[in-house]
C-alpha cells in the first residue's frame, strides 16, 4: 500500500523513519538487502579482528575496503537496468580484451598472472564476474523463453571464452565461479530439465577431460580431499587443521579470540580462505549458523528482487547475482569443512581482501538498481 | 530491435522464471543442508575427537631435568656441585646476517673461527626461533667483552645453565669421576622417562656408579606452542587453563663420601710429577679415606665439554692421566706380600719362630744352578722370620717358599682379598692375579706351559712372576692385617641424603669373611715385624718411621718392570726411567689401635722404602693429626 505525499503528511506517518526510507529510495538503495549485507559485514569484521591476530592496522585496512565496496554498491545502484543493458556488450568485450592482455602482459603474483596495471592495478577477471551474467542475460533479453538449443550454444560460447582465458592464468576458482554465474542464467531462463540431465550425464567424461587439463597442484587438491590423512603435513594439512578447528569449536565455540587453532597458527590462511573455520572454532555451531542465516536472507532477498523484476534482462541478471553469491558461500564453506576440494574462493564479505568484495558489492548495487528502477505500473 | 524480435509472452516467461527460482532454491537448500549436516557432524558428534586433537596440536610435554645431587667429602666439603655457566647463544630469526655475526664473534674470540661452518649449519637447520649454542661456557673475561659489544649483536645473548663443577677437580678426579654428554649408548641403557630432559650422565667414578641416586627423576611441564613449535607465554592467553597438571622433577640424592679432601690433596701433591696411586682406608669399616691416581686431570673439562684437541691430548698423554691406577692398575706386589706369606708359613708349619737361615745374598734350588738373588747382594746374614720381614730378606722366603707351596700361598693371599675384585663402589676395578697350579693349568694351552715349576714358587714368594695386584687390593689386604683378620668391603660413599626431606641414609659397612688363624700369636709375630720395618733398628723403612710420635707398621716392596715392548719408541733416557722398578709401600697405624691403612705405588720409583714409604707416612701423619707436630 503506497501513500501519496499528502496522505503521508496527513496521516502523521512522517516519522524520521519515513524520511530515512525516502532517502534510501532516492539513493536507489534496498533497505532489507542493505541491512542484511551490513549485518554480514559487521559480523565478518568481528571475526576478522580475531583472525588477523588482533592486528588493528590490518583490521582498519579491511574497514576501509568495505567502505570502498559500499561506495561501489551505491554507484552501481544509480545506473538503471536499461542503461546497464545497453552497455553490457561493451563491458563484456572490453573485459575479454583485458583478459587477453593479462595473459600477454599481466603481472605475476603467487605463480599466476592475474593482475593488470592500467594506471590502477586490478584483476580483469573481476569485471567478468558481472559481465558474463550480464552478457548472457543481454543475449536472452529479446528472445523467447525457454531458450532454444542454438541460443544456448551461443551463450555457452559467451561463457566459455572468458572462462578459458581465466583458467589459463591460472585461476581455476574464479573461472568456475564465472562459468557458474553464466550457467545459472541459462538455468533460470528455462533450460529444459531433460537437457540439464543430459549435460549432467555428460559431466562424467567431461570431468575426465577436465582432470587431464588440470595442473598438478589442482589434481593434488582433489586427491587430498578424498583422503586428507594421506599427507597430513603436506597438502592435507589445511583440511585437517580446518576440520580440527571447526570440530573443536563445538556448539558454542572456544570464545572470541580464543581459538587455539587459529591464534596459534595451526590453521593456515586463517584470515582469508579459511576464516570460516576461525568462526567455527571461536563462535561454535551457533555462530556459523547465524552467519549462514544472514547469507540466506541476502540470497532470498535477491531472489525476491529477481522475481519482481520487470524485464527479462533484469530478472535473469538479478537471479544470477543472487545465486552466484550463494555458490560463493557454498563452495567456501564446503571447502573449509572438507566437502569439496580446496579452491581458492574467499568467504564473501568476511574474508580479508578487497578486490572481490568491491565486485560483489557492485553486484548488489545492480540488484538494488533493478529493484528501485521498476516502472511502477499496476501489476 | 524490439520490433523485430518475436512476441514475448511475459506472463509465461515470469512463470518459468519463478519455477526455476523455486527449483534452484530447493537445490540450494539441499546444498546448504549438506554443509549444515557436515557442521553438525564435526561440531556436535565428533566434537570430543576434534577437541582432543586440538589440545594435542598445541600442548607439548616438555621435560624438566632434575638437579643432580651434590657430592661432599667426609668433612662436608663440596666435591661436586652444579654451577651456572654462561652459554653464548644465537637466535637465527633475530639475526640479519648469521655469517657476518659469526665472523665478528670469532674476531672477538668469543667463538673459535674453526667452528664457524658447523655453527652456521646449526643455525640454518633448526627452527628459526630456537637458540643455537655458540659457546657452552664463556669465561669472565669473555662475558665482559661481550657485554660491552652486545648492542652490536642483536639476536646473540648469553644464558645461564647449570653445569657440573668440581671445585677440587684434580684432587678427586679418579675417586669422584666426572659427568659427560649423554651418548647414544647411554640412552639405550638408561630409563628414557627419567632422563627425558637430561643432557649429561656420570661416566666414571662414583658419578657413574651412583648415577641412579645422583640423577633424580625428570619432571615435565605442559607448554602451549603455536604451529611452529614456538612457546606461547603463559600470561598471553587463557588458552592454558585446561592443561593437565605438571610434575616437578625430583632432585638427585646428595652423596657424602668417606674420602677426605685433605688426604686427597696431600697425596696428589706427594705424587706430583710421578705416576702412581695411593689408597687409604679405615680398616675397621672399609671406608676409603683417600683414592688417588697420578697424574690426575681436570674433570671439569668433561663436564663443560672440551675441544677435540684437548681430548686427544689427554688420551694420548704417555702418562695416561685418564687411567685410574688405584683400581685398575695391576702391579707385581713385590715384598709387600711377605707379611701375609709369613702368616701362611707360620700357620702351615713351613717355618716357626726358631727357624733361622743364613743369607748369603742368593738362593739355589736343590739340584739346580740358577741363583735367585736377594735385593741385598752381600746378604742379610743369619735371620729368623721377624728379621726376614724387618729387613725384607728374600732368601729366607725363597727357602720356605716350596715348603709352603704355591697353592697354599694362593689360598692365604686369596683370604686377604688378593686376586679378586674388592667390591668397591667404583666401577671398573681389576681383580689382579694370584697364581696357583690350577690357574696355570687352565690358563695355558700348551701342556708344557701348564706345569708349575718350583722356581715359579720361589719368585712368587717375593711377589714377582705372575702375581699382580691393584693398589686398592693392597690397601684392603693391609687393612685386614691391621685388624688381625677382620675384613670389610671398601666403600667410598658413606651416606646419601634426600635433598627434600634432609633424611640421610648411612651405608652400612659390609663385613667380609675374616682371615682366621689357628694360632693368634702369629699375628703378633708378623705385625711386630711390620712395626720393626718402620721403627726397628734394622727396618728397611726406619728412616721414615723412627722418631714418629706413634707406632706404625709397614712393609716396603719393589716390583720389577719386565715388559717394555710397547715402549720401544721412547728415547734412551726415557727408557731408562721407565725401566726402573716400581716402588711400593703398605702401612697402617697406630699399631695398637689401627685407624688407617695405606697402600702406595710409585711407578718406576725404584725404592719402596725410600720413595713410597714417606708418602704413606705423610698420609698417616695427616690423618692421625701429627702433621703439624712433624714440622
Amino acid at each position: 500500500m503506497r501513500l501519496t505525499e499528502t496522505q503521508r503528511l496527513v496521516s502523521g506517518k512522517a516519522a524520521p523513519l519515513g524520511d530515512f526510507t525516502r532517502l534510501l529510495r532516492r539513493l536507489h538503495i534496498d533497505g532489507p538487502l542493505l541491512g542484511g549485507l551490513l549485518l554480514i559485514c559487521a559480523f565478518g569484521l568481528v571475526v576478522l579482528y580475531s583472525a588477523v591476530g588482533e592486528d588493528m592496522r590490518l583490521w582498519l585496512n579491511q574497514v576501509v575496503r568495505l567502505g570502498v565496496a559500499l561506495v561501489a554498491m551505491l554507484v552501481a545502484a544509480q545506473f538503471s537496468p536499461d542503461f546497464l543493458r545497453r552497455w553490457t556488450p561493451w563491458a563484456y568485450l572490453g573485459g575479454l580484451v583485458l583478459l587477453a592482455l593479462v595473459l600477454v602482459t599481466g603481472e605475476v603474483g603467487q605463480g599466476a598472472r592475474r593482475w593488470l596495471d592500467l594506471g590502477i592495478r586490478f584483476q580483469p577477471s573481476e569485471i567478468m564476474k558481472l559481465a558474463v551474467p550480464m552478457m548472457a542475460a543481454w543475449y536472452l533479453h529479446d528472445r523467447q523463453m525457454p531458450p532454444r538449443l542454438s541460443h544456448i550454444m551461443i551463450i555457452a560460447l559467451i561463457i566459455i571464452a572468458p572462462t578459458v582465458l581465466i583458467a589459463r592464468q591460472p585461476d581455476l576458482g574464479t573461472a568456475l565461479l564465472i562459468a557458474a554465474s553464466g550457467v545459472i542464467v541459462i538455468i533460470l531462463a528455462g533450460l529444459s530439465i531433460r537437457l540439464m540431465l543430459a549435460l549432467a550425464a555428460l559431466s562424467v567424461p567431461g570431468a575426465y577431460m577436465l582432470w587431464n587439463f588440470m595442473q598438478d597442484y589442482q589434481k593434488q587438491r582433489v586427491l587430498t580431499l578424498l583422503n586428507p590423512d594421506s599427507d597430513p603435513l603436506g597438502a592435507g594439512y589445511n583440511i585437517i587443521q580446518s576440520k580440527i578447528a571447526i570440530g573443536s569449536g563445538g556448539l558454542f565455540g572456544k570464545g572470541w579470540t580464543n581459538g587455539s587453532q587459529a591464534q596459534l597458527e595451526f590453521l593456515p590462511e586463517r584470515d582469508t580462505d579459511f576464516i570460516f573455520a576461525v568462526m567455527g572454532e571461536e563462535l561454535g555451531l551457533l555462530g556459523v549458523l547465524t552467519l549462514l542465516t544472514l547469507y540466506m536472507f541476502v540470497v532470498a532477498r535477491g531472489l525476491f528482487i529477481a522475481i519482481q523484476a520487470h524485464s527479462t534482462y533484469a530478472r535473469l541478471l538479478a537471479g544470477s547475482i543472487s545465486l552466484t553469491f550463494f555458490v560463493y558461500v557454498f563452495v567456501n564453506t564446503a571447502m573449509v569443512t572438507g566437502l569439496v576440494p580446496v579452491v581458492g574462493i574467499p568467504l564473501p564479505l568476511v574474508s580479508f581482501g578487497g578486490t572481490s568484495m568491491v565486485t560483489l558489492m557492485a553486484g548488489f548495487g545492480i540488484l538494488m538498481s533493478i529493484h528501485s528502477h521498476r516502472k511502477l505500473l499496476p501489476q | 530491435m524490439d520490433l523485430l524480435s518475436p512476441i514475448k509472452d511475459h506472463y509465461s516467461e515470469r512463470r518459468i522464471f519463478i519455477a526455476r527460482v523455486v527449483l534452484t532454491s530447493v537445490f540450494g537448500v539441499l546444498l546448504l543442508g549438506l554443509v549444515i549436516a557436515r557442521l553438525v557432524q564435526l561440531q556436535v558428534f565428533d566434537y570430543e575427537h576434534f577437541a582432543e586433537r586440538s589440545l594435542g596440536n598445541r600442548v607439548r610435554i616438555e621435560a624438566v631435568p632434575p638437579i643432580r645431587g651434590l657430592v661432599f667429602d667426609r668433612q662436608g666439603r663440596v666435591l661436586a656441585e652444579n654451577l651456572p655457566a654462561y652459554q653464548l647463544e644465537l637466535i637465527p630469526e633475530q639475526v640479519l646476517d648469521v655469517d657476518a655475526t659469526l665472523q665478528r664473534l670469532a674476531t672477538l674470540e668469543l667463538i673459535e673461527a674453526s667452528d664457524i661452518p658447523r655453527l652456521r649449519e646449526l643455525s640454518e637447520s633448526g627452527p628459526r626461533f630456537k637458540p643455537v649454542a655458540l659457546n657452552p661456557r664463556l669465561d669472565d673475561e669473555q662475558i665482559a667483552r661481550f657485554a660491552i659489544q652486545r648492542p652490536r649483536f642483536p639476536g646473540v645473548d648469553f644464558r645461564p645453565r647449570l653445569v657440573r663443577h668440581y671445585p677440587h677437580g684434580e684432587y678427586i678426579a679418579h675417586a669422584v669421576g666426572y659427568v659427560g654428554a649423554l651418548s647414544t649408548s647411554d640412552l639405550e641403557r638408561l630409563d628414557p622417562s627419567r632422563y627425558a630432559g637430561t643432557t649429561q650422565t656420570g661416566k666414571t667414578g662414583i658419578e657413574n656408579s651412583y648415577e641412579s641416586r645422583l640423577h633424580g627423576d625428570s619432571g615435565f611441564r605442559h607448554i602451549v606452542t603455536n604451529a611452529r613449535g614456538r612457546r606461547v607465554p603463559a600470561e598471553s592467553r587463557d588458552l592454558q587453563e585446561t592443561l593437565p597438571a605438571d610434575e616437578k622433577p625430583a632432585p638427585g640424592y646428595n652423596l657424602y663420601l668417606s674420602i677426605d679432601l685433605d688426604l686427597q690433596a696431600l697425596a696428589t701433591e706427594q705424587l706430583a710429577g710421578r705416576r702412581g696411586a695411593v689408597v687409604a682406608m679405615d680398616p675397621w669399616s672399609g671406608e676409603v679415606l683417600a683414592l688417588i691416581s697420578a697424574p690426575s686431570f681436570n674433570p671439569n673439562l668433561f663436564a663443560v665439554g672440551m675441544s677435540q684437541s684437548q681430548f686427544s691430548s689427554l688420551q694420548q698423554d704417555m702418562d695416561r692421566p685418564l687411567f685410574n691406577r688405584a683400581v685398575r692398575g695391576t702391579y707385581p706386589p713385590g715384598s709387600t706380600i711377605k707379611p701375609m706369606l709369613a702368616l701362611a708359613a707360620l700357620e702351615t708349619g713351613a717355618t716357626n719362630l726358631e727357624r733361622r737361615t743364613v743369607c748369603y745374598g742368593f738362593f739355589i734350588l736343590p739340584n739346580t744352578t740358577h741363583r735367585y738373588r736377594d735385593w741385598k747382594p752381600e746378604g742379610h746374614g743369619e735371620v729368623d722370620i721377624h728379621d726376614a720381614i724387618e729387613q725384607s730378606c728374600d732368601v729366607y722366603f725363597y727357602e720356605i717358599s716350596n715348603d709352603i707351596g704355591i697353592d697354599r700361598m694362593h689360598d692365604y693371599l686369596a683370604r686377604f682379598g688378593l686376586g679378586s675384585d674388592t667390591g668397591i663402589d667404583v666401577v671398573g676395578e681389576r681383580p689382579g692375579l694370584v697364581p696357583s697350579t690350577e690357574w696355570k693349568r687352565k690358563s695355558f694351552r700348551n701342556p708344557s706351559d701348564q706345569r708349575w715349576f718350583q722356581g715359579e714358587t720361589v719368585i712368587a714368594s717375593i711377589g714377582q712372576g705372575f702375581m699382580l695386584t691393584t693398589p686398592l687390593q693392597l690397601a684392603t689386604a693391609t687393612a685386614a692385617l691391621a685388624t688381625r683378620g677382620v675384613r670389610y668391603e671398601p666403600r667410598i660413599v658413606a651416606a646419601w641424603e634426600d635433598p627434600l626431606s634432609g633424611e640421610r641414609t648411612l651405608t652400612s659397612p659390609v663385613r667380609l669373611d675374616d682371615v682366621e688363624l689357628d694360632d693368634d700369636s702369629n699375628w703378633d709375630t708378623v705385625l711386630g715385624a711390620m712395626n720393626s720395618v718402620m721403627q726397628g733398628p734394622r727396618g728397611t723403612a726406619r728412616a721414615v718411621g723412627s722418631g714418629a710420635p706413634y707406632r706404625m707398621a709397614g712393609k716396603s716392596g719393589t716390583a720389577q718392570v719386565f715388559s717394555v715392548g710397547q715402549d720401544e719408541e721412547y728415547e734412551e733416557e726415557e727408557i731408562e726411567e721407565r725401566l726402573k722398578d716400581h716402588a711400593l709401600f703398605i702401612a697402617f697405624a697406630p699399631v695398637e689401635n689401627p685407624q688407617i691403612a695405606v697402600a702406595v705405588i710409585v711407578e718406576n720409583g725404584s725404592s719402596g722404602s725410600g720413595v713410597a714409604a714417606p708418602i704413606a707416612k705423610a698420609i698417616m701423619d695427616k690423618y692421625l693429626g701429627y702433621d703439624d707436630a712433624a714440622d
